[in-house]
């Protein structure tokens, strides 16, 4: 018999510091993946966030760099600036990212910097308890919304694929969501076109990943996917939302 | 024919592989491992075919599969 799939060696040899059914750890394996099969860890950074995220420190075997909140992309730029042989990447929570960190993503995918940016939407902030963020759903109860996300008082789940998309320089922005082995897959078919963007040098990409947290939502896994498929993925499609243009 | 084998010591029950595998391979297992999770195992006698699906989207990258 053949082994037909395997853990990474790019993936420390230890269990991850996620919760059970944490989806950080599933998108944290399919960058450490696509970086053994590209054969870049030599070469690859990441640029972790403030948030749950920041757990993957102590996974990935290449360079990570740690920036301060909402950050990342502001660190990003830099890098990959000064040293534009390296395949960069933020990752990022949707605290991180759409609240402290919106004007940083905003900026740097308008000027289309060459870095790729994985984007973890679990609706909450998870590491300081399950707080509302930017894509919590209306109705959904978080511990600063107790009975429930009012527009009137807190506004709309933000749609970041959808705000960055009417942007002219990003080269791919895309939004899976991570419910079903298959959406696993197309998630990483996402990510792999981000990467060979980043290969070949042409620019910002952005990679939205519809994912759980267990243990803020107050869920089993399992609880979690029907609540994906009933709630968060009706407002949160898959889909491309801009696709790479002709490079002249 | 096919099996799959999963390194108690990196799983936290969290049966997302459970719910994936459409042949009903995977239990919750007897045993408690060093983090006090009950790991997971697989049913020799359920007829894995191999399709990667646990593995998929095991977020502990615990699962490996052979064909
Ligand atoms: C400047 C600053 N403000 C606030 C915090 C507290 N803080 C830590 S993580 C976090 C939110 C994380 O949420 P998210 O980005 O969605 O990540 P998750 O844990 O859900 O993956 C906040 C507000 C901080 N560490 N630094
Ligand atoms: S708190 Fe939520 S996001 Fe953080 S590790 Fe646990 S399940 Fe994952
Ligand atoms: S998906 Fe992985 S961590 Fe979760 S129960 Fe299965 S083997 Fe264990
Ligand atoms: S490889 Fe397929 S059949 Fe075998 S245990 Fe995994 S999901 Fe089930
Ligand atoms: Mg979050």
């Amino acid at each position: 018999m053949e082994k037909v799939y395997q853990r990474p060696k790019t993936l420390a040899a230890a269990p991850t510091r996620y919760c059970p059914g944490c989806m950080h750890g599933l998108v944290s394996k399919l960058m450490a993946e696509l970086v053994e099969e590209y054969g870049i860890a030599g070469r690859t950074v990441a640029v972790l966030p403030v948030g749950c995220g920041a757990m993957s420190k102590n996974l990935f075997t290449f360079d990570v760099v740690c920036a301060a909140h909402g950050r990342a992309p502001a660190v990003a730029t830099g890098f990959s600036r000064c040293a534009p042989d390296k395949i960069v990447f933020t990752y990022q929570g949707d605290g991180d990212l759409g609240a402290i960190g919106l004007s940083e993503i905003v900026h740097a995918a308008n000027r289309g910097e060459r870095f790729m940016t994985v984007f973890i939407n679990n609706s909450t902030y998870g590491m300081t308890g399950g707080q509302m963020a930017p894509t919590t759903l209306v109705g959904q109860k978080t511990t600063t919304t107790p009975l429930g996300r009012d527009p009137l008082t807190e506004g709309y789940p933000m749609k970041m694929c959808e705000i960055l998309s009417q942007l002219e320089a990003p080269a791919y922005i895309a939004r899976f969501s991570l419910r079903t082995p298959a959406g696993v897959r197309r998630a990483k078919e996402g990510l792999r076109k981000a990467l060979e963007i980043q290969l070949r040098g042409e620019g910002f990409a952005f990679v939205e990943l519809l994912s759980i947290c267990p243990t803020n939502w107050g869920l089993s896994p399992e609880n979690c996917l029907k609540w994906m498929a009933e709630q968060s993925e009706k407002v949160f499609p898959e889909g491309e939302y801009s696709r790479a243009k002709e490079v002249k | 024919m096919a099996r799959i084998t999963i390194e108690a010591e990196y799983c936290k029950a969290c049966g997302l592989c459970v719910s994936a595998c459409k042949k009903g391979v995977i239990r919750f297992g007897g045993g408690t491992n060093a983090m006090g999770y009950h790991a997971v195992e697989p049913d020799e006698t359920k007829g894995c075919v191999g399709c990667k699906l646990c593995a998929v989207v095991c977020p502990e990258a615990a699962i490996e599969v052979y064909r």
